[in-house]
C-alpha cells in the first residue's frame, strides 16, 4: 500500500564495510555553498538532496570601442573570462549503513548557517530523526511520502528528456528510452514498496491514490525469506533469476496436456501459482520457489495496474519503488505481465532516476519559496553517475557498485526551455538521427572517435589558457573524467538515457566546464571571424554581379563551403540528397514571411556563408530570425559573438543595417550550449518570436544540427537542411562519400507549394 | 436488487431431451480439474421391474458401489450433504450424487474403468475440465473409453443455472451474507438468483477464471489469475508442512494473520489519512516476515491464516475491479476453494461490500465446485448420437 518502508535495518546493515570508497568531497560536492537540505531514508538506501551555487568561469565577448579600434589591435572584439554563479541541485544516494559517516562529513563542511531545517521523507525518516537532529543541529521536518514521490516524478519527467524507458531483456539494448510527451499529465504511478500504491496524477498538485494491493515487495521479501531461508532482498532476486518456475507452478499444459485453445490460453501460461507444491513428498529448490514467487507477484501487480489503467483510461503507466529500482529481473517480469494483460496496448515504463523521486520531492517542498518549477533544469552529465544495470549476469561492474555512491546533479538553466512551435508532432519528435544504444556498430564507432579526438581536445583546452600554469593539470583531469565517462558508456550505453552523438558532445562540454575550460575555441573563433570579416564586402560584391539564378546557387554553395575546410572543393551536383531544383522553383514564388535560421560555425561559415544568404532573404522581403547558441560549444558562433559580428557587418552593409533598424533581422539565442540541436528544448523567447513573426521557413545548417540531429525532424512549415558530411563513416552509412552534400528542402504534406520536394537521395 | 426469498420466481427450463426417456444408464458427468476430479452420478430411483431385469450386472454393481459408500479408496469422497434427491432429469427420477477425488488419482480411476469393463456399458462419458484433454488418450488406450470432451466454461454456466433452477432439495441453492462488514451480526442468508443476468462469475479452483455472463449462452472470460486455491494449498504445504486442504483450513481457522501481515497502522501508527486508508487495512502481505526475529517466532497457524487471507483478498480485489470495469453489480463466487471455507466466503462478502461502498454484492452457491460436472452430465442428456 502507500508506504515505502523498505526493510528493517537488521537486514541491510549486515556486513557493511563502513569506509567510503570515494573521497567524500567528490561525493558531497560543493558542500560549502550548500543550503536547504532534504533527505529520503528508505529501508536500505538514503538519498540526500541539497541546493548549492556553483561558481564557474564563462567566456564573454565584448566589442572594442570603435574609436579605439586601431589603438587596441586588429582584433574584432575582446574575450574575457568571468566568474558566474549558477544554481545546482545535488542528489546523493548511499546505503543506510553510511548514514552516520555522511552526516559527520556534512556537519564538518557545512558553512551556511542560515539552514535550520531539513525536509525528510521515507519510511526510515522517523528512525533516524534523532540522529540527524543531533548530528546536524537541524530540525527534521517530515513530509508526506507520496506527495514527495509525485513531486519528484513530475520534476524528472519535465526536466530530463530521456527519463522514462521501456525495458526489453533480450533486445540489443535493455533500455529503450522514450520521448517524454510535452504534456506529462495524466499518468499512473505504480509504486511497489512493501505494498503497492496506484496513484493517478492529473496535474502538478492533483493526484489521487486510486487503488493498491498488499501483495508487493514486502510479500516477495517476507514470503521469499520464509520459503528459501534467504534473508536479503537482492539475494532473493538472484535466486529467482536462476530458477525454473515450471517445477513449482501448475501450467495450463499441466492441466490440459497442451493449450486451452478455445480461450487462447497457451500451454505455458501459469494456471495456478505454486499449484504443484501442494504435496508433501517433493522437495523444491530455493531458486525455483523464488522464481515462482517473483512471477506470482509481478503478474498480480501487472494485472491490477492494467485494470486500473483501463478503468481510468490511462496509457502512461510508470513503475517505481524498491521492488523495481533498476532490478532487471523485476522490470522484466512486470513488463511481461503488462504486455500479457493489455495485449501490448499499454507499455510498462520505468524511470532512470526512480530512486531519487522522494528526495527530489522533499527538496522541492522545502524550496517552494524559490519556486524551482519556474525554471528549466538540465542533468549535468559530468557530475551524475548515470543508470546502471544491476544484473550480475549483464554487468560485471556490479560487484564494484556495492558501497559506492550514486549521484545526480541538475543545473538550473538560464532560461525556460520549450518546444519549437513549428514541430509537426512534438510528442513523437526525436532530435537524434541515430540512437547509439540500439545500434551497436555505430556506438562502437563513435565511442572510438571521441576517444581518439580526446588528445586534440585536451591540447586545445590547454592552448586556450596559455597564461594559466595549472591549465595543463586541469586539462589532464578533464581527460580522465571524460575518458571514464566514455568507458562507462561502453559498458552501459544507457547510462544517461539514449546514447547519441549529441549526448557524447554535450557530455564533453559539461566535463570541460567542470574543469573551467568554458570556451577552448574562443581565440580560434575570434581569429577566424576577424579574417572572414575582411572578405565580406568583396564576397557580397561578387554575388551581386551574378544573375539571379546563378546567385541563388552561389549562396547555397557559400553556406555549404562555410561548412568545409577551405581546401576541399564542394561536391558536384547531383548531391547525395538534392532538392535544390525544388528550392529554386520555390524562390521564384512569393517570398516567405519569416525565416528562422539556426546557425553553426564561426568565421567563414557565419560571415561569408550565412550572412549573404540572410541578406538575400531580407532583400526578397523575408524577415529573418538568426538563432545561435546561448553558450559556447566547439567553434560554434555564440549569441554574444554574433551580436558583435552583425553590428560590424551592418556597418559595411546597408541591407543588413536596414534589416536591423527596421527590426526585420533579429538575433535570438537558442537556449542551448550544444553543437547539436534539440528542437524540443529551446529558449522560450525564441518560441515567442517564432510565433509572433509567423515563421514559415526553418533553415538548419551544419552536421551537428542537420545530420546528427533533426535529419528526420518533421516541421509544420517549409524547412531547409544543409550540411556537408565531414565524416567518412557517416557518409558511408548514408550511402555517400566523404564531403557529400545534403540539401534537403521539405514542404509539409498538405501545404500549398510551388512544387513537391523530392526527398529521396538522388 | 432484492435477494429476499419472498420475491422468488421459480424459473423452470425443461431439459431438452433428444433421446426419449431411454438414454442408457449409467449417467455420469465429470469435471477433471488441475487438483480435483468432480464426478456427478445420477442414480435412477424409478427403475421398473422390467428394467431391473434387463440391467446388466455390471451396471448394478456400479450403482451399488457408488450409493452405498461415502468414501472410495483412500481419497475419493461422496459429499452426501450435497445430494439432490428426487430430481427429475430427462423424464427420469433419481438422486444426484456428488463425488470428488484428487486428479493425481486419475490413473487409478482409469484403471478401475478398465477392470470394471466400463466400455461394455455403451454409455458416453462426458468430461470437461483440462483433464478431459489431458487424459483423453489414457481413457482410450487403457480403458477403451471414448470421452466426449466439453468446454469447461460452457459446462460451468449450464450446470450452475440448472442447479439454481431446481433448487437444493426444496431450499435455495444460492446464499449471501447479511451485514458482511460486521463480524458480530454477519449471517448467511439464502436467496435465489431471480434474474441472474448479467453476473460476474468468479470460479476459484486451482487458479481463478472470471466470466461476465449475460445469458445462458452469451458470456466472456474477462480475465483470470494464477493466485487461486492451488496457490493457497501449495504455499501452505511449503510453509507449514501440511498435506491437505482440510488441514490447511483447520490451521488457518486458528491463526491470526496480523502477526504475519504489516498493517497500515504498523507503518503509520494509525490511519493513513492522506489516502483514507484505515489503520487495520493490510499494507503488505507477509510484510512482517521481512524481519528475521518475527520469522523465527511465527506459528504455522498464523502463516496458514495469512496465506488464506492474502489469496482471498487478492481474488476479491481483482473481482471487484472486473465488476466495475464490466459494470456488473452481482458477483457470484464458485469453485472448490470455497468448500468448508467460511473465512474466505465472509472475507469476500466483506471485501465486495466495503470497497464498493455497498454497490456490489457477493453471492455464493451451495454446490461450490460441482457445476462443471453437472453441466457435463446435462450435455450427455442432450447428445443426439446414440452409442
Amino acid at each position: 500500500m502507500a508506504e515505502c518502508v523498505r526493510v528493517d535495518s537488521s537486514t541491510s546493515t549486515h556486513t557493511m564495510d563502513k569506509s567510503i570508497t570515494l573521497p567524500p568531497d567528490e561525493i558531497f560536492r560543493n558542500l560549502e555553498n550548500a543550503k536547504r537540505f532534504a533527505i529520503d531514508i528508505g529501508g536500505s538506501l538514503t538519498k540526500l538532496a541539497y541546493y548549492s551555487t556553483v561558481q564557474h568561469k564563462v567566456a564573454k565577448v565584448r566589442s572594442f570601442e570603435h574609436n579605439t579600434k586601431e589603438a587596441a589591435s586588429d582584433k574584432l572584439y575582446e574575450i574575457s573570462v568571468q566568474e558566474e554563479v549558477t544554481a545546482r541541485l545535488h542528489f546523493i544516494k548511499f546505503e543506510n549503513a553510511y548514514i552516520e559517516t555522511c552526516l559527520d562529513f556534512i556537519k564538518d563542511h557545512l558553512v551556511n548557517t542560515e539552514t535550520k531545517v531539513i525536509k525528510a521523507t521515507g519510511g526510515g525518516a522517523h528512525k533516524f530523526k534523532e540522529l540527524i537532529e543531533r548530528k546536524l543541529g537541524l530540525k527534521v521536518d517530515k513530509e508526506d511520502e507520496m506527495t514527495c514521490l509525485i513531486k519528484g516524478c513530475n520534476f524528472v519527467l519535465r526536466n530530463i528528456p530521456h527519463e522514462a524507458f521501456v525495458y526489453a531483456k533480450h533486445a540489443d539494448s535493455e533500455f529503450r528510452f522514450q520521448t517524454t510527451h510535452p504534456d506529462i499529465f495524466p499518468y499512473l504511478l505504480v509504486n511497489i514498496g512493501s505494498g503497492v500504491s496506484i496513484v493517478k496524477v492529473e496535474s502538478e498538485d492533483k493526484f489521487e491514490r486510486i487503488g493498491g494491493s498488499s501483495i508487493g515487495g514486502g510479500t516477495f521479501w517476507g514470503l521469499g525469506a520464509l520459503l528459501t531461508k534467504t534473508k536479503r532482498f537482492d539475494e532473493l532476486l538472484q535466486l529467482a533469476s536462476k530458477g525454473q518456475h515450471t517445477s513449482v507452478d501448475m501450467l495450463v499444459k499441466d492441466i490440459y496436456g497442451g493449450s486451452y485453445g478455445s480461450l487462447g490460453l497457451t500451454g505455458d501460461l501459469i494456471a495456478s501459482s505454486f499449484g504443484k507444491s501442494a504435496t508433501a513428498d517433493k522437495e523444491f529448490s530455493k531458486e525455483d520457489m523464488a522464481k515462482s514467487l517473483l512471477h506470482m507477484i509481478s503478474n498480480d501487480i501487472g494485472q491490477l495496474a492494467c485494470l486500473y489503467a483501463k478503468l481510468h483510461n490511462l496509457s502512461r503507466v510508470y513503475f517505481g519503488g524498491f521492488f523495481i529500482r533498476g532490478h532487471p529481473v523485476t522490470m522484466h517480469t512486470i513488463t511481461y505481465s503488462i504486455n500479457f494483460f493489455t495485449k501490448g496496448e499499454v507499455q510498462a515504463l520505468f524511470l532512470r532516476h526512480e530512486g531519487y523521486l522522494g528526495a527530489i520531492g522533499a527538496f522541492l517542498k522545502g524550496a517552494e519559496e524559490d519556486n524551482p518549477n519556474q525554471y528549466s533544469w538540465g542533468e549535468n552529465y559530468a557530475g551524475s553517475s548515470g543508470l546502471m544495470s544491476v544484473s550480475p549476469d549483464m554487468n560485471p561492474m556490479q560487484r564494484a557498485r556495492s558501497g559506492t555512491f550514486d549521484m545526480l546533479e541538475m543545473d538550473r538553466l538560464e532560461r525556460q526551455l520549450v518546444n519549437l512551435p513549428l514541430l509537426q508532432d512534438p510528442s513523437s519528435y526525436i532530435p537524434d538521427t541515430v540512437d547509439l544504444t540500439e545500434d551497436a556498430l555505430a556506438r562502437e564507432y563513435w565511442l572510438y572517435c571521441f576517444e581518439e579526438a580526446l588528445d586534440g581536445v585536451v591540447k586545445r583546452a590547454v592552448a586556450s589558457q596559455p597564461d594559466i600554469p595549472e591549465a595543463t593539470e586541469r586539462a589532464e583531469k578533464f581527460r580522465q573524467k571524460y575518458r571514464h565517462k566514455l568507458q562507462t558508456l561502453r559498458h552501459q550505453p544507457f547510462a544517461y538515457g539514449s546514447l547519441t552523438v549529441r549526448s557524447l558532445l554535450d557530455t564533453r562540454e559539461h566535463c570541460l566546464n567542470e574543469f573551467n575550460f568554458p570556451d577552448p575555441y574562443s581565440k580560434i573563433k575570434q581569429r577566424e571571424n576577424d579574417v572572414a570579416l575582411k572578405y565580406y564586402q568583396k564576397a557580397v560584391k561578387s554575388l551581386e554581379e551574378l544573375s539571379w539564378e546563378q546567385r541563388q546557387f552561389a549562396l547555397v554553395r557559400g553556406v555549404l563551403a562555410g561548412n568545409l575546410t577551405p581546401s576541399v572543393p564542394c561536391e558536384q551536383r547531383p548531391w547525395l540528397v538534392d532538392s535544390y531544383d525544388q528550392w529554386l522553383e520555390r524562390l521564384k514564388g512569393p517570398p516567405h514571411k519569416c525565416a528562422l535560421f539556426f546557425v553553426d560555425n564561426s568565421g567563414v561559415d557565419i560571415i561569408l556563408g550565412v550572412m549573404p544568404f540572410v541578406r538575400e532573404l531580407l532583400s526578397r522581403g523575408t524577415e529573418v530570425v538568426l538563432a545561435s547558441n546561448s553558450g559556447p560549444a566547439l567553434n560554434d558562433v555564440t549569441n554574444g559573438e554574433l551580436q558583435i559580428l552583425t553590428e560590424r557587418i551592418a556597418a559595411m552593409d546597408p541591407v543588413i543595417q536596414a534589416g536591423l533598424r527596421e527590426d526585420r533581422l533579429t538575433l535570438v539565442q537558442s537556449g542551448s550550449s550544444s553543437p547539436c540541436l534539440d528542437l524540443s528544448r529551446l529558449d522560450k523567447v525564441l518560441a515567442m518570436v517564432v510565433r509572433e513573426r509567423q515563421t514559415d521557413l526553418v533553415i538548419i545548417e551544419g552536421m551537428g544540427r542537420a545530420i546528427h540531429t533533426n535529419y528526420y525532424a518533421m516541421l509544420s512549415c517549409e524547412s531547409l537542411k544543409m550540411a556537408v558530411i565531414k565524416n567518412s563513416w557517416l557518409a558511408d552509412r548514408l550511402g555517400g562519400k566523404l564531403f557529400s552534400v545534403v540539401f534537403k528542402y521539405e514542404v509539409p504534406a498538405g501545404k500549398p507549394s510551388q512544387d513537391s520536394a523530392a526527398l529521396t537521395p538522388s | 436488487m432484492d435477494f429476499s426469498l419472498g420475491a422468488a420466481v421459480f424459473y423452470f427450463h425443461p431439459l431438452k431431451c433428444s433421446v426419449k426417456l431411454n438414454r442408457s444408464f449409467p449417467w455420469f458427468g465429470m469435471d477433471i480439474g488441475g487438483t480435483l476430479v468432480k464426478l456427478v452420478y445420477f442414480e435412477p430411483v424409478d427403475i421398473t421391474a422390467e428394467e431391473e431385469q434387463e440391467e446388466v450386472e455390471n451396471l448394478k454393481s456400479i450403482r451399488r458401489y457408488l450409493t452405498s459408500n461415502v468414501a472410495y479408496g483412500k481419497t475419493g469422497v461422496r459429499d452426501v450433504h450435497l445430494e439432490l434427491r428426487n430430481l427429475t432429469m430427462c423424464g427420469r427420477t433419481g438422486n444426484l450424487h456428488f463425488i470428488r477425488f484428487p486428479t493425481q488419482a486419475m490413473p487409478r480411476f482409469i484403471q478401475m474403468g478398465r477392470d470394471k469393463n466400463f466400455s461394455s456399458l455403451h454409455t458416453t462419458l462426458c468430461a470437461t475440465g483440462g483433464g478431459a484433454y489431458k487424459f483423453e488418450n489414457d481413457f482410450r488406450t487403457m480403458a477403451d473409453l471414448e470421452l466426449l470432451k466439453l468446454d469447461e466454461l460452457d459446462c460451468l454456466i449450464h450446470g450452475l443455472l440448472f442447479v439454481d433452477r431446481v433448487g437444493f432439495n426444496g431450499h435455495p441453492e444460492c446464499y449471501y451474507f447479511q451485514n458482511p462488514s460486521d463480524t458480530q451480526s454477519c449471517v448467511k442468508k439464502p436467496c435465489t438468483l431471480d434474474n441472474p443476468f448479467p453476473m460476474l462469475l468468479v470460479n476459484i479452483g486451482s487458479g481463478v477464471s472470471i466470466l461476465a455472463v449475460y445469458s445462458e449462452t452469451n458470456y466472456k472470460r474477462v480475465t483470470g489469475t494464477s493466485l487461486g486455491g492451488g496457490t493457497f494449498l501449495g504455499l501452505c504445504c511449503l510453509l507449514t508442512g501440511c498435506e491437505t486442504f482440510e488441514e490447511a483450513l483447520e490451521m488457518a481457522s486458528k491463526g491470526d494473520s496480523t502477526n504475519v501481515d504489516k498493517l497500515v497502522k504498523d507503518i503509520y501508527g494509525g490511519d493513513y489519512e492522506r489516502f483514507g486508508l484505515q489503520g487495520s487495512a493490510v499494507a503488505s502481505s507477509f510484510g512482517h516476515m521481512m524481519s528475521k526475529d518475527k520469522r523465527d517466532s511465527i506459528s504455522k497457524e498464523d502463516l496458514a491464516r495469512a496465506t488464506l487471507v492474502t489469496i482471498t483478498n487478492n481474488i476479491g480485489s481483482i473481482a471487484r475491479m472486473c465488476a466495475v470495469n464490466e459494470k456488473i453489480e452481482r458477483v457470484v463466487f464458485v469453485g472448490n476453494f470455497l468448500r468448508i471455507n467460511t473465512v474466505s466466503t465472509k472475507l469476500l462478502a466483506y471485501a465486495m461490500d466495503f470497497w464498493s461502498k455497498g454497490q456490489l454484492r457477493a453471492l455464493f452457491l451451495e454446490h461450490e465446485g460441482y457445476f462443471g460436472a453437472v453441466g457435463a452430465l446435462m450435455e450427455l442428456l442432450k447428445t443426439t448420437e446414440d452409442p
